[in-house]
């Protein structure tokens, strides 16, 4: 068992970060899901595995699986959950405003492009 | 009477010019003139204490960690230079009074000045070489902004830029000099510094300190090869030339050398270096000032050429060339800004300062004339004035130096250096004042108001009284000052005009006639000496700084290239590099911990997962595709964490799979469904590489531990969960109880990428942005958005959903479930609404903003937090009990659950709010023909209210 | 025990609610109420570092649950000096913002305080996990906060930021998990008695794990070469954003001084010192890197990022010292280095919105409305971040040359430091004349026209920020004295783990009681 987790585990890192170095968006975006499975199967493991032995408190229980690990990949879940959200608005919005998906910065280094900010503040406080 | 007050005043006098300057530029000139005055009356009311040959000491902590003090001390030579620097700066004030025009910010001008001095005075007052280093990059930074006062003029831009480069990197050198030297002494108090000599020049430290003192001496001394920067500071006006860089900011290089003579002189190591550098710059300076055409050009690099000659006497060693030193210091100054403030005059009469274009100014103004013509003599070393006295002293030394084993090597060059002072002199005197009168000046010429000439006056007074009565006017000064350079007995010898018919005098006067010779040749030597290819240290300087510039933008545009793969490529390369040697270079031995028999199952789900995986990986061009494989992965993750005893994690997971799938299908609806194909295969296995490297990595790490047991102090949260927490479900009282404050911390975290969400796409269209989304076309099926069955179906299902959101809530806390779980499974009935029936029919009948949903569950849980505050426990002390309702049943209520609740709160509003957004874009790309979309419509009504509000 | 420890996280994140149930669209009574509640974090942050000045760390059971085995906060001189100057910063960045940025989108005011929320709990917490929840809080903040406005640009370079980050966090559960499953423990006080006994044949997972959080960390701080969010991120977002962000670097600094010199300090037995070799290399290479980046600016902006990320260089060859005089060094560069970088990015944004068509690149433009005063500022600002005397800069960068005296490397280190300052000042000397000194007559440029001029009502607030930064650092300077003793106290405490293990753990660890 612990040798298909581990090599599983290893598998969803790999491809994960594989995608993680596309060129587009949303590549990119489905790397760090993966990645955020591997990460939770990874801090998951790291209490051992044991079978049928949940952490619901009984007096049949033979014995527990260790609670915390589970606690902290619950937290973990959420937390990547909200951030791959924003991250897909944020891809989404950005495809929208450059008409682009592609990850690297078009105006960097070079001086002739208008700073950054130039497009973002200037036009756009609310009459 | 406080020393801390001297460079005080005139720094904080710098306040009143600006201010007083309204009221007229009388009034600002002499209130800048009284704050100097001030502080000139403080310096010599000391006077008397220090020629009872007392030292005068103040002392005020600043950061005592560092050995950095307030402490100022007055001796000989503090007094000396202190007085020269207020007395010249006093005249300097009267004179730019007049120079300055009308449309010079006078103002600011005095200001500047103001506090110059102040840093100056407070250079040569220190007693803490640390605090010396403050003031002497306060020095830099001042000048920086004199030099600069001209600011519509490129060059005094460019003057500047160099003054502050090379004078502010000198300091630098300076800084770790600084540092050694109280590091080797063992302190930074000059006083006790001073009587360490022997400590400091015994330390195996003492040859590099030294190279960085000098360092910092040489580039402010403009000492070659530093001496460039010193020409092309006088773009600055002439009132600024004449204090800095005759009688001040250069001298501070002199002073330092001076002052720490005492410790750092009389080795090996200080002749070879400092004499010789002292001799090259007083020769190539000369040289180069014979030949220069604009007059205060010719005077910077004379002063050079003087400042060498001082560098030079300081590098000797010997008491004698000291007190030389120092008598020359004083000469200098005197006829040296007199000389500036003329050519200032005559730029100021004339409206021109080429030698080429003047002449025959003798009778056209003849007062200044006269001073300036017996300040060239003195600078040219003519007898009867003070420039004669004290280079017939330095020759006398001079003479008899032997470098390197040769004998003649330093009076020749001296000799040299004589002659051509004598030269470049002449050329001032006769190119300006003598000749024929013309009658193209710029301008024309008379004499200046005594407001100019005074100030030159009182220096030329100076310069023929010293001159004539040496030992009864400057005697005592140059003995007093030198005592306290030398920091012993002085030497016997006696300041007088006539000393017999000695080799001094007779190398000065074949000196000037050589020199005068030479002056009457100098215009064919010009055509020579133009026939050689000769360096120019600002386009020099220039090309080393824009060629530093051009390596820096090359540099950084080839690293910081914007690409986010190669960013990505360099920071997992790093990490798993690091991660690798880490674990290589500890002990690691593998575990004993038994393993689990393998099940057909589980050996099903794996090869379901690492198939989806790679083909994930390999079909990631097509994105839908992609996002099955992706769920197919998610799915058997969940099953992984149910299989091993995790029904809290499966559930989880499987409903954030649900929505996270959702709010991806929605997106791609918006974005292209495919990626292009990029990189080539090179690119490709590099990121193999990595990827498969990580892998490996992270498989084995999992699979070391999995293989061993350990000691956790989970085992309190098993015994504890029940008694304590009032909950059976281990893992969500750990959730809302043992560490809330991490859940607390996570729903807010949700709440927050929700209003991210919101702000990001809430923000109005550009034009741009617009059209694309009415651009997108959508296939038929998904035109016709709400397909009556599943409007139907939704609906009906969405008061069931509801039910169950409350019932794996409420068993949460005993049993699988729990506010999160309840909350994304209400959140995805509701959604369910959004995606069949249309975002304007659900949110029409939305009954509460879901930003008020989230903003009320942080609220909820952070009060049940606070709650406890009011029992005197903790933030988030849970207490419980147990009540019975018909249908439910006994059951319990805990404050945990109060807390679970904006848990579930947040998560429906979080929810909520993302995918309504997003699902409003799409409907608005479905609503917009692709035609006349204006600039920055609001979305829907609500966001205009919005707005207006 | 005393409740005011947790109000650092529980004002803002209540402040923030509150403005998102209340007053969602209200304006005007956002600022109020966020402008109000900085205030009142900064008179709790004051009262707190009266508290812990007495030297005794101080734990918050959180749920009342005895450590290790629920969450505890720990307020030590050191969490009381951070707490101050968030709360300082955050003040300076809310009032700024009222000036008008906060129009540009939807909640800047909550996410300021979220941001805030998640930075002070990070500053507070005493347990490893909870520190990662803290990060997420304080980086999601931030990813809001960076995107506040919106534009094409500012959102490639958010994506940037965002997707770096998120691989950071990724690397913070792996680091973790490793230090959990081969001690069985999250709390810090715990982990840094448990570390030391931790099996020869675990070391090594042990040590990875310690090692990845590093990287995590040394991203945060921008250390080369992980720094790559740092300069386009806070170049495309807006100024009160990235002067706010001017905490977040110091965020990992403070980890890393927290983690490396208590978990794994020198007395960690074979795991002890794990950073120290690390760090210091780093730090000269970023200091290089931001110096060159100085000098290769072509609009301000570029020249602040740059200028930040040395300044991080400097901070952490302070930090990789790991003794007393090096922590001082390093607290001392912090605060300097905090409250600087936030004057100069609010600084350029002022100077842009006056420069008209050339915004902040270094070219010529029309002549600068309140030239002189802002002139004078920038002077200031530059001074400061150069680390010339007599501003804080220089006091700081002293403090470091003086404390890596012993090094090894330490002439190699003086050079660098040293030869950078050299490369900043030519940077800024170029800047700072031919912004303000090399000025165009307006007729020249049809396009320029539009200089914002004139400084009155709303218009002052911004320029009156900028000064109090400024004048903070020329007190830095002035009061050096005692402050570098409290400094001093404060690595001194640092160095005494024994009393932070006793100000947490219990005397005898695995009792304690139920919650109610």
């Amino acid at each position: 068992m612990e040798l298909l987790v581990a090599s599983a585990t290893g598998v969803m890192t790999a491809v994960g970060i594989y995608l993680l170095l596309r060129a587009r968006t949303f590549p990119v975006i489905f790397g760090l899901t993966f990645l955020s499975y591997a990460v939770n199967v990874f801090l998951f493991a790291m209490g051992r595995l044991t079978i049928n032995q949940p952490p619901v408190v009984s007096a049949a229980a033979t014995g527990y699986s260790d609670p915390l690990p589970q606690a902290l990949v619950l937290t973990a879940i959420v937390i990547s959950f909200g951030m791959t959200a924003l991250i897909v608005v944020l891809a989404l919005r950005g495809f929208l405003e450059t008409g682009s998906d592609a990850v690297g910065l078009a105006s960097s280094g070079d001086d002739d492009a208008p700073p950054p900010r130039a497009g973002g503040d200037k036009a756009r406080l609310p009459s | 009477m406080n020393l801390l007050l001297i460079p005080l005043i005139p720094v904080l006098a710098a306040i009143l010019p600006p201010l007083t300057i309204r009221s007229g530029r009388n009034v600002c000139a002499v209130v800048t003139g009284l704050a100097t005055a001030l502080a000139l009356a403080l310096v010599l009311s000391h006077a008397p204490a220090v020629y009872r040959g007392e030292i005068v000491q103040t002392r005020l902590d600043w950061v005592p960690q560092l050995g950095l003090t307030f402490s100022f001390f007055i001796d000989g030579l503090g007094l000396f230079f202190a007085a020269m620097i207020l007395g010249i700066g006093l005249l300097v004030i009267v004179y730019a009074r007049f120079y300055l025009s009308r449309n010079d910010p006078m103002g600011r001008f005095y200001a500047y000045l103001l506090l110059f001095q102040g840093a100056m005075v407070g250079v040569v007052l220190s007693d803490n070489i640390l605090l010396l280093l403050v003031f002497w990059e306060l020095t830099s930074l001042t000048s920086f902004l004199l030099i600069g006062y001209w600011r519509h003029l490129p060059e005094a831009r460019q003057g500047a830029r160099m003054a502050l480069v090379v004078t502010g990197g000198g300091g630098l050198l300076l800084i770790a000099g600084m540092l050694m030297l109280g590091h080797i002494a063992g302190s930074y108090e000059l006083s006790v510094i001073l009587q360490r000599g022997d400590l400091i020049k015994a330390s195996p430290l003492y040859l590099p300190m030294l190279l960085l003192v000098l360092g910092g001496a040489f580039t402010k001394s403009a000492q070659f090869p530093f001496h460039f920067w010193l020409p092309h500071a006088m773009a600055a006006p002439t009132p600024v030339s004449a204090y800095l860089h005759s009688a001040t900011m250069v001298k501070a290089g002199v002073f330092l050398l001076a002052r720490l003579w005492p410790v750092l002189a009389g080795t090996d190591a200080w002749f070879l270096i400092v004499a010789p550098v002292g001799l090259v710059t007083m020769l190539v300076a000369a040289w180069i000032a014979i030949f220069k055409d604009d007059l205060k050009g010719l005077l910077a690099f004379s002063t050079v050429s003087h400042l060498g000659l001082m560098t030079m006497l300081l590098g000797f060693g010997t008491p004698m060339a000291a007190v030389a030193a120092v008598f020359h210091i004083l000469n200098h100054a005197t006829f040296k800004a007199a000389l500036f403030m003329g050519a200032g005059i005559v730029d100021h009469e004339t409206g021109t300062r080429a030698i080429r274009r003047l002449g025959g100014l003798l009778t056209l103004m003849p007062i200044t004339a006269t001073l300036v013509l017996i300040a060239s003599a003195s600078m040219a070393g003519l007898p009867l004035l003070n420039g004669f006295l004290s280079k017939e002293m330095m020759l006398e030394q001079a003479l008899g130096i032997s470098y390197a084993g040769l004998p003649w090597l330093f009076p020749v060059m001296v000799g040299l250096a004589t002659l051509f002072s004598v030269a470049y002199s002449a050329r001032l005197a006769v190119g300006v004042f003598f000749g024929p009168q013309r009658h193209d000046y710029p301008a024309h010429p008379h004499d200046p108001p005594a407001g100019m000439w005074l100030p030159v006056a009182v220096l030329v007074v100076l310069v023929v009284a010293i001159g004539l009565l040496p030992a009864l006017i400057a005697g005592p000064v140059v003995a007093r000052t030198a005592m306290a350079v030398i920091g012993g007995p002085l030497p016997s010898y006696y300041l007088a005009i006539w000393h017999g018919v000695t080799p001094a005098l007779l190398v000065s006067m074949g000196a000037l006639a050589a020199g005068a010779a030479f002056f009457l040749a100098h215009g064919g030597i010009d055509r020579i000496r133009l026939g050689f290819p000769r360096p120019d240290a600002k386009r020099l300087f220039d090309r080393v700084i824009s060629s530093l510039v051009a390596c820096a933008s090359w540099m950084t545009a080839r690293s910081h290239t914007g690409s986010l793969q190669l960013y990505f490529a360099i920071i997992l390369g790093t990490v798993l590099v690091l991660a690798a040697t880490g674990f290589w270079s500890a002990s690691h031995e593998p575990g004993t911990r038994d393993i689990l028999p393998m099940s057909l199952p589980a050996l099903v789900a794996w090869f379901a997962l690492v198939a989806a995986s790679l083909a994930a990986a390999l079909r990631h061009h097509d994105r839908v595709v992609t996002l099955v494989l992706t769920s197919i992965v998610g799915l058997v993750v969940s099953l992984v964490f149910l299989q091993f005893s995790a029904p809290d994690l499966a559930l989880t997971q499987i409903s954030v799979d649900v929505v996270t799938t959702v709010l991806l299908l929605l997106a791609l609806n918006l974005v292209p469904k495919t990626t292009p194909r990029e990189g080539g295969p090179l690119l490709h296995w590099r990121d193999a590489g990595i990827a498969a490297f990580a892998g490996l990595g992270v498989a084995g790490l999992v699979y070391a531990v999995m293989t061993r047991g350990f000691e956790t102090i989970s085992s309190y949260h098993l015994e504890q969960s029940k008694p304590g927490g009032g909950g059976t479900n281990v893992v969500n009282v750990i959730l809302v109880d043992f560490r809330g404050f991490d859940t607390f911390g996570e729903l807010i975290v949700l709440g927050i990428a929700a209003l991210a969400i919101y702000a990001l796409l809430d923000h109005p269209f550009g034009r741009a942005a617009a059209r694309r989304l009415a651009g997108i076309r959508f296939s038929e099926e998904a035109r016709d958005a709400h397909p009556m069955m599943l409007v139907v179906a939704t609906r009906a299902l969405l008061p069931l959903a509801l039910t169950v959101g409350v019932y794996i809530f409420l068993r949460g806390h005993n049993m699988p479930g729990g506010g999160f779980i309840a909350g994304l499974v209400v959140a995805m009935a509701l959604i369910m609404q959004y995606m069949a029936s249309g975002y304007v029919w659900a949110n029409a009948r939305a009954r509460i903003d879901s930003q008020a949903m989230i903003g009320a569950g942080i609220v909820i849980a952070g009060l049940t937090g606070i709650g406890s505050f009011v029992f005197g426990r903790p933030f988030l002390t849970s207490s419980f009990g147990y009540f019975s309702l018909p249908l439910v049943g006994t059951f319990e209520l805990a404050t945990a659950m109060a807390f679970d609740l904006g848990v579930f709160l947040a998560v429906v509003g979080a929810v909520l709010l993302s995918l309504s957004q997003i699902s409003r874009v799409q409907q608005r790309a479905e609503r917009s023909p692709a035609t006349d979309s204006p600039m920055d419509i609001a979305l829907d009504a609500d966001n205009t209210a919005a707005k207006e509000a | 025990m005393n409740n005011w420890i947790v109000l650092p996280t529980v004002v803002p994140a209540m402040t923030a609610a509150l403005l998102i149930l209340a007053l969602p669209h209200h304006l005007t009574h956002q600022r109020i109420v966020s402008v109000g509640a900085t205030l009142l974090m900064l008179a709790l942050a004051v009262g707190l570092a009266v508290l812990a000045a007495d030297g005794t760390p101080r734990a918050y059971f959180l749920g009342n649950w005895p450590a290790p085995f629920g969450i505890v906060l720990v307020l030590d001189r050191l969490s009381a000096i951070m707490l101050l100057l968030s709360a300082a910063l955050a003040l300076m960045v809310a009032v700024y913002a009222c000036a008008g940025w906060d129009k540009r989108g939807r909640h800047f005011h909550a996410l300021l305080q979220f941001q805030l929320l998640g930075v002070n709990g990070a500053f507070l917490t005493g347990d490893l996990f909870n520190l990662f929840v803290f990060f997420e809080v304080m980086l999601i903040a931030s990813y809001g906060l960076m995107l506040h406005g919106g534009g094409g640009p500012r959102l490639k370079a958010g994506f940037h930021y965002v997707a770096i980050n998120l691989i950071a966090s990724t690397l913070f559960l792996f680091g973790v998990g490793l230090i959990y499953a081969t001690t069985g423990t999250l709390n810090m006080a715990d982990l840094a008695v448990k570390v030391a006994a931790v099996p020869a044949g675990d070391q090594a997972l042990l040590k990875t794990g310690a090692i990845l959080l590093f990287a995590v960390f040394a991203t945060k701080a921008a250390l080369v070469p992980l720094h790559w969010w740092l300069p386009s991120a806070y170049a495309a977002t807006s100024a009160p954003a990235a002067a706010m962000f001017m905490i977040m670097t110091k965020v990992g600094a403070y980890a890393i001084i927290r983690v490396y010199g208590l978990i794994f300090g020198a007395e960690a037995g074979p795991l002890g010192g794990i950073a120290a070799p690390l760090v210091i290399p780093a730090a000269l290479v970023t200091l290089m890197v931001g110096a060159v980046g100085v000098l290769a600016s072509r609009n301000l902006r570029d020249l602040v990022c740059f200028s930040v990320v040395a300044s991080m260089g400097n901070l952490l060859v302070a930090v990789g010292l790991f003794d007393g005089p090096g922590t001082t060094a390093a607290l001392s560069y912090l605060v300097h280095s905090t409250l600087t970088g936030a004057a100069l990015f609010l600084l350029v944004d002022v100077i842009a919105q006056r420069r008209g068509r050339q915004l902040d690149q270094l070219e010529p433009a029309p002549v600068l409305a309140n030239g002189t005063l802002l002139g004078a500022l920038f002077f200031l600002g530059a001074i400061a971040m150069v680390g010339m005397p007599p501003l804080s800069g220089f006091i700081g960068k002293l403090l470091i040359l003086d404390a890596t005296r012993q090094a090894p490397q330490a002439p190699l280190i003086w050079a660098v430091i040293l030869g950078a300052s050299l490369l900043m000042m030519i940077g800024f000397a170029r800047a700072g004349s031919m912004i303000f000194w090399n000025s165009r007559d307006p007729s020249a440029d049809p396009g320029g026209a539009k200089a914002v001029g004139g400084l009155s009502g709303l218009a002052l607030i911004p320029v009156l920020v900028i000064g109090l930064l400024l004048a903070a650092t020329t007190v830095l300077s002035l009061g050096a004295g005692p402050l570098t003793r409290a400094y001093e106290a404060t690595s001194a405490q640092l160095l005494d783990k024994a009393g932070y293990v006793r100000a947490v753990l219990p005397p005898a660890a695995g009792t304690g009681t139920g919650g109610n």
